[in-house]
């Protein structure tokens, strides 16, 4: 093959490539790279949307880490979150898969029920929650007191409100119990076998068998779930709005938050600065700090050993 | 169909061994199945009180009582005479129907580049693709709201959303890739041997092989448009008629402060479909979960 038909065929091969990428360039291009350098851009700005952005240099930064109210708790939240909420969920959904592991009667309706709450609309799950949990009417609190315990204000007090947002949290649990469930399901049979032959009790047997063999899908579980608590908004955000009786078209305007700032989320403040309070600077500090909270979460996911990229190439 | 094990009294030649080894088995049967139910009330109870709420007569829904005296059908008639929510109803599916249909025609492509040709970049698009997919919309919605609203007048529509679907969408093509990855290279070679080109290739070979990731793909952006509540929110909240069931959700619940009857069975129309859906496709649905994942 001449070198003028080689170079050609390279030519036309990468055309090929361009062309079947194409639109994920223009989307990459348009709604990523394009937003992103306009986002560092509006955070050394003073801007409300009008008129031409002003220069203002670090003056946006140090008016979100010092003096505006809400950006600490809602950075104190989301370390709870990450610690408690993440932590229940794989603890949980782990329990739950070794559940339906072991389920030998019935096992397609039980994983079908269990599964079927993370489907639910989080909207419609968390005007359920709020309902259920409501300290007036809800069926929880009665049956709470029926049976002579505490019940507690939900999402109506401070202290309870991520608790109830973690119960809500556990409900939908069904995507990490699919995922424990295949995992478990892979550990080779023989490995328990020869376990039991040495007389391992069922504790030895999961420590030192079931738990080698799945942590990489607990490591997983554990850094998504860190980056979805980044994401975590529409949950919050509906459970303090509905919680707190006041919603959009009443003229009054709901801080996020309730109650008491203890339902704040970092995504809900990009919405408050820039979409309620008309700060344009502030809520793009805001949003990167989100940034880079959530792309050194997903350097992390990537770099592991057999982690996301690696996943399809196995057969 | 219920399998219970052998009671021990039935064994034949009862060693004492056997014995205890199949009662053993029994006291696990019952204990595993005993939490089994007990998860399983955890999971459904919360969807038959909000069911059984929104069959209560509107002074009811405010006592505590958990089961319906009367069985008030006509509140999901009420619901859905509501001024709007067959609207909601309309834009839910525009939304989730058109951005589905585009994220697929968009996603494919690219995903089948990204699994089968060998290209110089391609691991740093890969990379690039799961940044964005990782990254919360709310990153960027600053810029984008001032390019949608300013430059292009969109506010107010759902259009912001849509249009976006056509130039691929990071998880689809992750999700798609990681599917296409194991149809195995003979067949497309097979296929350009027999003088397909690339295009020809993917649409005659790939595409019916690639059917189970493209359905997954298609149900989780279908009902992420059908769940998303923020992107109504930005772009569709200055003007009602063009609200999404998720968004206008919340706003019934404000507009009737204290029926909870109707918030609940306005609740139960907006999960149903979700529910008939996973029903219809549950196979479709549980692999895509398990393709997210990772296969150690």
């Amino acid at each position: 093959m001449s070198a003028h038909t080689l170079r050609a065929k390279r030519r036309r091969s990468a055309l090929r490539t361009a062309a079947f990428l194409s639109p994920w360039l223009v989307g990459f291009g348009v709604f990523f790279a394009y937003p992103l350098v306009s986002t560092v851009y509006f955070s050394l700005m003073k801007y409300d949307g009008f008129g031409t952005p002003v220069f203002r240099g670090p003056g946006n930064w140090a008016y979100v880490f010092q003096d505006y109210p809400l950006f600490w708790p809602a950075l104190r939240n989301t370390l709870w979150l990450v610690l408690v909420m993440v932590t229940c969920r794989v603890l949980f959904g782990l329990g739950i898969g070794l559940l339906v592991t072991r389920i030998r009667t019935g096992t397609g309706v039980f994983r079908t029920l269990f599964y079927l709450p993370y489907l639910a609309p989080p909207v419609a799950a968390t005007l359920a929650f709020v309902f259920l949990l409501n300290p007036g009417t809800g069926p929880v609190d009665s049956v709470l007191e029926g049976l002579g315990l505490p019940a507690p204000g939900w999402f109506t007090d401070p202290a309870w409100s991520k608790p109830a947002l973690t119960a809500l949290a556990l409900w939908g649990v069904g995507d990490l119990m699919v995922i424990f469930m295949a995992a478990l399901l892979d550990v080779p049979r023989e490995q328990y076998e020869a376990a039991e032959l040495d007389g391992a009790s069922p504790w030895q047997r999961f420590r030192f068998v079931t738990l080698p063999n799945i942590s990489p899908i607990v490591m997983f579980a554990v850094v998504t779930g860190v980056i979805q608590t980044m994401q975590y908004y529409t949950q919050p955000l509906v459970a303090g709005k509905v919680a707190s009786g006041i919603i959009g078209g009443s003229g009054q305007q709901f801080e996020p938050g309730y109650p008491d700032k203890s339902t704040l989320t970092l995504p809900q403040l990009v919405y408050n600065l820039g979409f309620q309070r008309f700060d344009y600077g502030s809520a793009s500090v805001v949003a990167l700090v989100l940034f880079a909270l959530a792309m050194a979460f997903t350097a992390l996911l990537m770099r592991r050993r057999g982690g996301l990229i690696q996943a399809g190439d196995r057969p | 169909m219920t399998q219970v094990p052998d009671r021990p009294t039935e064994s034949t030649p009862a060693t004492e061994a056997g014995r205890t080894a199949r009662r053993r088995a029994l006291l696990e049967w019952i204990a595993v199945h005993s939490l089994g139910v007990a998860a399983a009330l955890f999971f459904t109870l919360p969807f038959v009180f909000v069911v059984l709420t929104s069959l209560m007569s509107d002074q009811q829904a405010l006592t505590r009582d958990l089961v319906p005296d009367t069985w008030e059908w006509g509140n999901y008639a009420d619901v859905l005479a509501t001024p709007g929510f067959l609207t909601w109803w309309k834009n839910t599916l525009v939304y989730a129907g058109l951005g589905t249909v585009l994220t697929v025609v968009s996603s494919v492509p690219v995903a089948y580049a990204l699994a089968k040709f060998r290209f110089r970049g391609r691991s740093l698009t890969l990379m690039l693709v799961i940044s964005m997919m990782m990254l919360p919309p709310q990153v960027l919605v600053i810029p984008m709201y001032l390019f949608w609203a300013r430059q292009l007048d969109l506010s107010g529509s759902l259009w912001p959303l849509i249009i976006p679907t056509a130039f691929g969408d990071a998880f689809s093509i992750f999700l798609l890739r990681q599917f296409l990855t194991t149809i195995p290279d003979e067949y497309l070679d097979a296929a350009r041997v027999d003088g397909c080109g690339e295009l020809r290739t993917l649409l005659r070979v790939v595409l019916p092989m690639a059917k189970p990731g493209i359905a997954a793909v298609a149900l989780f952006q279908f009902f992420s448009a059908w769940n998303d509540y923020f992107g109504p929110q930005i772009y569709a909240s200055e003007n009602p008629a063009a609200w999404t069931l998720s968004y206008g959700l919340e706003s019934f619940k404000g507009a009737r402060h204290t029926d909870w009857n109707l918030t609940m069975a306005a609740t139960v129309l907006v999960m149903a479909p979700v529910i008939l859906v996973f029903f219809f496709a549950q196979k479709a649905f549980v692999e895509g979960v398990t393709l997210t994942g990772v296969k150690g």
